[in-house]
């Protein structure tokens, strides 16, 4: 569904330039959920927003549901793909209401039956025709969130790129979320690339996974041999043991990977 | 635990009056810290941001804060004149702020504003100021402390800006260091040495701390003693070992909610709010 082949993206020039994802390949088929792992600056979202195409500088292949892609996109492209982003409370225009967030990708794509799909879309997410016309404010950032969704999932796209979709919610809302992204694959057979630096969070919502460190793809794994613990590379071992609480002793051996 | 607390909460009250009527963002608080790692841990909104602002009486207006007594080494710190109030703020209980690049000066490089906390609270001359800022810098874990006392703000990572606010907050040597979120900008592996420095000061200076965080996990591996706190409530206590055994729904709900490493549950368990935790 997604074949992505020694994708290189470089910000600045000269001597400025910041090599951000060096090389990095990888193969998503379909219905399937693969995520991304990695500390910040890693390159995870570099790479999610170049495949949905918010950065044009990338060299390498990209090819989404078959078809290979430009540096631009084409609108039918957004069809197929669409992005939910990391923070709900600056993702959605905070003085259009809900109708109108939901009702833009329809007329851009020049749907008809708007009303009916924008009714059908928040019942999806769990929403309800109660929230239509409401604004942003006056949303909780779970119901924000669901609403981003929402916007992604009104084209009825098959591809949906998760930019940390839940690290800016509480932990009770978080478990709703994913919940809900979970049931919305199911019912829609949707493919999944979830980017996030929890790994538990991949744990529970993906199929397959690949760590990302220094803009380079570290280790892909199968997401039992995550949860059993079983990395081959010492960098991956190093980010299971940090992420499974404080240790003082761990956190001594603590190194530098390049 | 043996000596007496270093700082006493009771029946702390914060709220704040608006528009449509009074906002109570805490309702009732009491505990006491000793020479001890505290966590206090909640949902937004909870009120343990402003608990730990409460103790140093930083509760932006128009907020009303009152305790039946909030006492620190026999001090009272509701009445304490501002004047006196700020021979303990900073030099006796200081606080760590979530995020380094607001916390910052961003046109004062990194040693002077080192140098600059260590000055106001001592009478030490600038050349003792600066060799302690290293000293500090060095405790805290930075490779190159020459190097890094000339460089401002933005030259330098998130996790080494938290670092740097660390050093900036334990050179006046408090006797208690309030973190307020310290790590959860941090990477996971900079969060654990971030955390291990901390520990590490903790125990060789005999501080004591209070650490609130959203993180469950976290503040169990790393504090001695909980608080949970529920809208502006403490709903349970417990020592941090034991936060698995925890008995109140709310904490149990929270630490179902969480998504493990290990998990093959089809689906999380959603938390079911139950109207009466608000007064229990």
């Amino acid at each position: 569904m997604i074949d992505v082949k020694d994708l290189r993206v470089t910000f600045g020039h000269g001597a400025d330039a910041v090599a951000a994802v060096q090389g990095v390949s990888f193969a998503v088929r379909e219905g399937e959920s693969f995520g991304l792992v990695g500390e910040s600056g890693s390159g995870k979202s570099t790479v999610l927003r170049a495949v949905v195409g918010l950065n044009h500088d990338w060299t390498g292949s990209i090819a989404v549901a078959g078809a290979a892609q430009s540096r631009r996109r084409e609108k039918g492209f957004f069809k197929s793909c669409q992005m939910v982003f990391q923070d709900p409370y600056g993702s959605l225009h905070p003085r259009h209401t809900i109708d109108r967030i939901l009702a833009e990708p329809i007329a851009i794509h020049g749907l008809r039956d708007a009303d009916a799909r924008i009714d059908r879309v928040l019942r999806d997410v769990g929403l309800g025709p109660q929230f239509r016309f409401r604004y942003p404010h006056q949303l909780s950032g779970g119901q924000r969130q669901r609403v981003a969704i929402a916007r992604a999932l009104v084209l009825e796209p098959r591809v949906l790129l998760l930019d940390e979709p839940t690290s800016a919610l509480d932990v009770s809302v978080q478990a709703e979320i994913l919940n809900l992204l979970k049931r919305l694959r199911a019912e829609h057979a949707l493919t999944y690339v979830l980017v996030s630096h929890n790994l538990a969070v991949v744990a529970t919502m993906c199929d397959r996974l690949a760590v990302m460190n220094r803009g380079r793809i570290v280790e892909e794994m199968d997401v039992d041999s995550l949860r059993r613990g079983e990395a081959r590379e010492d960098y991956t071992r190093q980010l299971l043991r940090a992420s499974q609480g404080y240790d003082r002793a761990a956190a001594d051996s603590f190194k530098d990977f390049a | 635990m043996s000596e007496t607390p270093l700082l006493e909460v009771e029946n702390l009250r914060i709220s704040f009056p608006t528009r449509t009527g009074v906002t109570q963002a805490v309702r009732g608080v009491s505990f006491t810290v000793g020479r001890e790692k505290l966590g206090i841990v909640g949902e937004s909104g909870s009120g343990k941001s402003m608990t730990g602002r409460a103790i140093l009486r930083l509760v932006p207006p128009p907020g009303i804060v009152t305790a039946d007594r909030l006492s620190f080494q026999g001090e009272d710190l509701l009445t304490l004149p501002e004047k006196r109030l700020r021979g303990i703020r900073g030099r006796r209980i200081s606080m760590v702020m979530q995020d380094p690049k607001f916390s910052l000066n961003p046109v004062m490089t990194i040693g002077a504003q080192i140098a600059e906390a260590y000055r106001v609270h001592s009478s030490a001359g600038t050349a003792e100021a600066k060799r302690r800022a290293l000293e500090m810098l060095e405790a805290v874990r930075i490779r190159n402390p020459e190097r890094v006392y000339g460089l401002y703000p933005h030259e330098v990572s998130g996790g080494m800006g938290q670092r740097i606010m660390i050093a900036m907050m334990l050179i006046p040597n408090p006797d208690l260091l309030i973190a307020d979120e310290p790590t959860s900008a941090l990477d996971v592996t900079v969060q654990m040495q971030v955390l291990a420095i901390m520990d590490e000061l903790c125990s060789r200076r005999g501080m004591g701390m209070i650490f609130v965080s959203h993180d469950l996990n976290l503040v169990a591996s790393f504090c001695d003693r909980i608080l949970i706190m529920y809208a502006g409530r403490v709903v349970e206590t417990c020592r941090a070992s034991e936060l698995h055994a925890a008995k109140h729904p709310y904490t149990r709900g929270l630490l179902d909610s969480l998504p493990r490493l290990d998990d093959t549950r089809p689906e999380l368990p959603v938390l079911a709010r139950d109207p009466s935790w608000l007064e229990g």
